[in-house]
């Protein structure tokens, strides 16, 4: 089954960091990609320019709404995501454990909803 | 009730986890588990008056909610099948406990809300109705069966595994699981059937067994044998009868040796906890048994343990009822004054404690509280044991 890893964290944990920080923080995504692949687990990933980026859209009520920011105000945003093929919750919690994400914020899963359509 | 009806009664209270176990693990689906079980009980209670009862009742079940799952299953695909292949499980395959095991864990899963997991097993393993849950937890039924509801259905979509979990997660998941045993315990023993206790007896010993390092468990399984000894001395002519009242020739000894055998085994693990407490204080009262007196001073001390490490309202009640032996009714009042009162407004042994306290010195507060005991009691035998206990203070009363 597919599980969606949404990657959350503080924007403001990650506004002091240097160039060399963030040399170092990709090395270790790619790491971690790395590790997925070789698992044969790995389906998609990737990372968001900040929420304050995001458009949002709707047509809620046959009304054309387009707002500027994200769909919830929160202190913890959306800055990526990763997408694993593996049989079932545990072996999806074992890899989140892993995922550098979850050592600075939050690692939300959610398993696919299009097997059980 | 016909042979057949109580047939298909014994089979499902004997072993209803079991088969919601074998039949959810294969699909992951606890819900589905539970609707072909029903549909299977449904047709054992048509076809068996007819037909006979079946050698082994719970194959024949099982079997026949197997059939059905497939049933609904390929329903649900929209495809037809004609060809039935009927697979019969062996008896060993029943006997075999892990597939509950293997349900306890997954209802016990860290990705399940901490508050539902003990009524999550409650429900599934030892098949306690939603409504009887509700009370227990003191929330109302439509709002725990849609809670059981949900929570079956994120087992199901995110596919937690039903498997037995590696070392460090059984430990994160113990507690859950000993504490769903010893709530089903407590919902039974004493007002159900015996059933559902005798089940949670068995499950705490299973448990030991599966997991004889973890002082906790078997701590558990010597309080619930403990307990499981006075079954045949709670009860005298319809009358409750209260733990020192009992005549200890009626206790299980062999079962107090068993209760006796698991606590040691647990203290020699040196990880003291909860149930091991609750055991020990067990333990004194067996001794009455050898001894013929209870060792009041011992259960004074032993509950301000448990009071420190594990404070509850049922330790708060059980350590003032001892005190009140050991020390005289003084001391236990004031330690009973300390209760929060809002806390034991619906609390029957709160009440039913302090009567017995006052009624040395203070007939009419006594008879008071007995009346709030009796009016707070569900249990019949308790019941009438507090209305005699009134009525003796009656000639006292001014």
């Amino acid at each position: 089954m597919r599980y969606t890893f949404l990657l959350y964290s503080d924007p403001a944990d990650t506004a002091q960091m240097t160039q060399d920080d963030w040399v170092q923080m990709k090395a270790v995504y790619g790491q971690y990609i790395g590790a997925l692949q070789e698992a044969g687990i790995f389906v998609d990933t990737d990372w968001l320019h900040p929420a304050d980026t995001a458009t949002t859209l709707s047509l809620k009520d046959g009304e054309k709404s387009v707002q500027d920011g994200p769909v919830a105000e929160t202190r913890e945003t959306l800055g990526g995501y990763f997408v694993i093929d593996v049989p079932d919750l545990d072996v999806a919690l074992k890899w989140a454990e892993q995922c550098p994400a979850a050592q600075m914020g939050k690692v939300e899963i959610r398993a696919s909803a299009m097997d059980s359509l | 009730m016909t042979a057949p009806a109580r047939a298909a009664e014994d089979a499902a209270r004997a072993s209803y986890g079991k088969l919601v176990a074998m039949l959810a693990a294969r699909s992951g689906d606890i819900a589905a588990a539970e609707d072909a079980l029903a549909d299977a009980f449904v047709q054992a209670l048509r076809t068996w008056p007819a037909r006979g009862i079946p050698d082994r009742p719970e194959a024949w079940l099982l079997t026949t909610a197997r059939n059905r799952a497939t049933d609904s299953a390929r329903r649900d695909r929209r495809i037809t099948f004609t060809e039935e292949v009927p697979e019969m499980p062996t008896t060993d395959h029943l006997s075999f406990p892990d597939h509950r095991l293997k349900l306890m864990f997954v209802c016990a899963h860290p990705a399940i809300e901490e508050g539902l997991r003990t009524p999550l097993i409650l429900q599934t393993v030892l098949g306690v109705q939603a409504a009887d849950i509700a009370r227990v937890f003191n929330v109302a039924p439509s709002a725990m069966a849609q809670r059981l509801v949900r929570v079956k259905r994120k087992i199901k979509d995110t596919r937690i595994p039903f498997v037995l979990p590696g070392d460090p997660d059984i430990a994160s998941r113990r507690d859950a699981l000993l504490n769903a045993v010893y709530a089903a315990y407590a919902v039974d023993w004493q007002e159900g059937t015996g059933d559902l206790s005798h089940e949670a007896h068995y499950l705490a010993t299973l448990l030991a067994d599966l997991m004889p390092d973890n002082a906790e468990t078997l701590g558990l399984a010597a309080l619930i044998t403990f307990i499981e000894a006075r079954r045949g001395a709670n009860l005298r002519a319809g009358l409750y009868v209260p733990l020192p009242e009992q005549d200890p020739d009626l206790w299980n000894t062999g079962l107090i040796d068993r209760a006796a055998l698991f606590l040691t085994r647990a203290s020699a693990l040196g990880a003291p906890g909860r149930f091991q407490l609750e055991a020990a204080i067990q333990a004194v009262h067996a001794e009455r048994h050898v001894t013929g007196v209870t060792n009041w001073r011992a259960l004074s001390q032993l509950y301000a343990g448990l009071m420190q490490a594990h404070p509850s309202l049922g330790a708060a009640v059980g350590r003032a009822a001892a005190v009140g032996e050991d020390a005289g009714p003084a001391a236990a009042l004031a330690l009973l004054d300390l209760i929060e009162p809002d806390a034991v407004k619906a609390f029957q042994p709160y009440w039913a404690t302090r009567a017995h306290l006052l009624a040395a010195y203070n007939p009419q507060s006594a008879a008071d509280a007995y009346t709030r005991a009796i009016d707070l009691s569900t249990y019949a035998p308790a019941t009438r044991w507090l209305e005699a206990r009134r009525a003796a203070l009656a000639p006292r009363l001014s």
